[in-house]
């Protein structure tokens, strides 16, 4: 698939491995509730670790902390090829729902112009922009949708147009937060397909807050068990083999699309 | 002001702009519709038109504490209490305790409550029912740059913030990603619409003010398929609204700020019905 096309931004096409993003000791609180407590984490390039967990158990919060938008204890450090702490690292960020409304008239163009770009989208059309946009779209074989108004896309449409967004500029963490519903399976299979590929392509560490096993299981380097604290972490078969995994959430818990509102809040 | 006249008399020599409250009214439409085509975009795009509206009744309370204050022109405190009833709104909604919509409506009709019973206080409420209906043809000279500066504030702002507001109004953790102060741009927008409206609503009027920033911006995004689109149509059908508005309500003797109205909607319908054809 993406292999066909021009690569973009190629890192050389080596996966070092020895770049990390270590999260130490992270914990949030609300008012009096805990939502995460003491989570500890290595998060290593060109490595899928997908995070799972029941509903409510604090996996889009924890994207959320490691985006700074949310208060947390802990720290998370970023360290380069050489070993050198560079502080934060640069993240690209696929938000789980986004909250416009259908009806704007928000082209594709629009949402990368005003991300890209502090010119004003009410008044100029830019061919850099849109080059760029172009070129990212084309990653996620997304290239017809420029035009298109982002509310006449379909969930699986919107969920790529979303990733070809972080991906400009190339960031060293991609977060992806996916949908627990909305997009159908051949869109989902398309999705892990393309951010496998990123991976492996752009040397890049992804998380993956993810709703479905079996696609996880297929694709994942590594799976993260979240429920409040990590609960388990390791391989798709050590952590989906795992007694404990049904003993503690049942073999259901993820099987309910359509508890779509209580999810995460 | 002297060169507007020349010019409407040299190319506009039209029996009901002879008179001088007319060529003045020309102007402050001209002015003022663009802000309000701005504006609604964003108010329309963010599903705050309640939010407005509350903005709007607010000034009434501002009113009542100029007269309690005993300032002559109640503007200022009209402006300032708007600004800081719409920063409370911000607030309390960001702490998202209730929905916005309880937290507007909370805030707004005590606003008003508290308005009337100032100003009915001594039983002279009618002596400000101006400010329901406003009246575009009492405007002046001095009016006039204030609305030319408002453009120019509205249309600066809107170069810096689009951008921003339209992320963040997409989402705020994604626009927090690309390092947009989503707060800042809230309060910023909110502190034009609160200006805008409060300084608007003595000629616009209280009751109508809201639906010349909802109506011009709901008509456009039936057709609008971007950005860009959306704001030229928006402005495009207010100032044709406000020209035709005025118009007619001098030939017919009406309200000039609800006449407005009335064409904006008429284009709302257009467009509608336009819309559900393709």
């Amino acid at each position: 698939m993406m292999h066909s096309n021009e690569p973009l931004f190629q890192n050389n096409g080596n996966t070092c491995g020895l770049c990390c993003t270590k999260i130490k000791n992270l914990s949030v609180t609300y008012g009096n509730t805990e939502i995460l407590n003491d989570i500890n984490l290595h998060i290593h390039c060109g490595e899928l670790t997908a995070l799972i967990g029941p509903n409510g158990a604090g996996k889009s919060t924890l994207l959320k902390a490691m985006l700074g938008e949310i208060k947390h204890s802990g720290k998370m450090e970023f360290q380069d090829m050489k070993g050198i702490n560079t502080g934060h690292p640069l993240i690209g960020y696929v938000p789980q729902h986004l909250d416009f409304d259908k009806s704007s008239p928000i082209s594709v163009l629009d949402l990368f112009t005003s991300c890209l770009t502090n010119s004003p989208v009410w008044l100029f059309k830019q061919k850099r922009i849109r080059r760029q946009t172009e070129n990212s779209l084309k990653i996620v074989q997304g290239e017809h949708l420029i035009n298109k108004r982002l509310g006449n896309l379909s969930g699986g449409e919107l969920q790529r147009v979303m990733l070809a967004l972080a991906l400009v500029p190339l960031p060293d963490l991609l977060l992806l937060d996916e949908p627990v519903s909305g997009i159908d399976q051949k869109g989902l299979e398309l999705f892990y397909d393309i951010v496998c590929d990123l991976r492996k392509n752009y040397d890049m560490s992804v998380i993956l807050v993810s709703h479905d096993l079996n696609l996880v299981a297929k694709h994942a380097d590594r799976i993260v068990l979240l429920n409040k604290t990590i609960q388990a972490v390791g391989t798709p078969q050590e952590v989906l083999n795992n007694e404990d995994l049904s003993k503690v959430f049942g073999n259901i818990w993820f099987k309910y699309p359509e508890n779509k509102k209580e999810e995460e809040e | 002001m002297d060169v507007w006249y020349f010019l409407i008399d040299k190319f506009l020599p039209f029996e009901c702009l002879q008179h001088m409250f007319m060529k003045n009214a020309l102007l402050a439409v001209l002015l003022a519709t663009p802000i309000f085509g701005i504006l609604g975009t964003m108010i329309v795009n963010n599903k705050m038109a309640f939010f407005s509206d509350a903005i709007g009744h607010s000034a009434l309370t501002g009113i009542a504490i100029g007269v309690i204050l005993g300032i002559g022109d109640p503007l200022w405190a009209m402006v300032i209490f708007s600004v800081l009833l719409g920063f409370a709104i911000l607030t309390v909604k960001n702490a998202n305790t209730a929905s916005s919509d309880t937290v507007i409506g909370v805030f707004a009709f005590s606003a008003v409550a508290l308005g009337v019973v100032i100003l009915s206080r001594a039983g002279g409420f009618a002596k400000y029912s101006t400010y329901l209906i406003g009246d575009l043809l009492s405007i002046t000279p001095e009016n006039l740059l204030m609305l030319t500066l408002l453009l120019l504030f509205t249309v600066i702002l809107w170069i810096f913030i689009l951008n921003k507001l339209l992320l963040v109004s997409i989402n705020r953790s994604l626009a927090k990603s690309r390092g947009v102060n989503a707060i800042l741009v809230e309060y910023l927008f909110t502190f034009v619409i609160a200006i805008v409206v409060t300084i608007s609503i003595q000629w616009v009027g209280l009751l109508i003010i809201n639906s010349l920033l909802v109506l011009p911006a709901a008509a456009a995004r039936n057709l609008a398929v971007n950005t860009r689109q959306y704001h030229a149509l928006s402005v495009l059908f207010s100032v044709i609204s406000g020209i035709l508005g005025l118009i007619l309500s001098y030939f017919l003797g009406t309200a000039t700020s609800a006449t407005i109205v009335l064409i904006c909607s008429g284009f709302f319908i257009l467009t509608f019905m336009f819309k559900s054809k393709i």
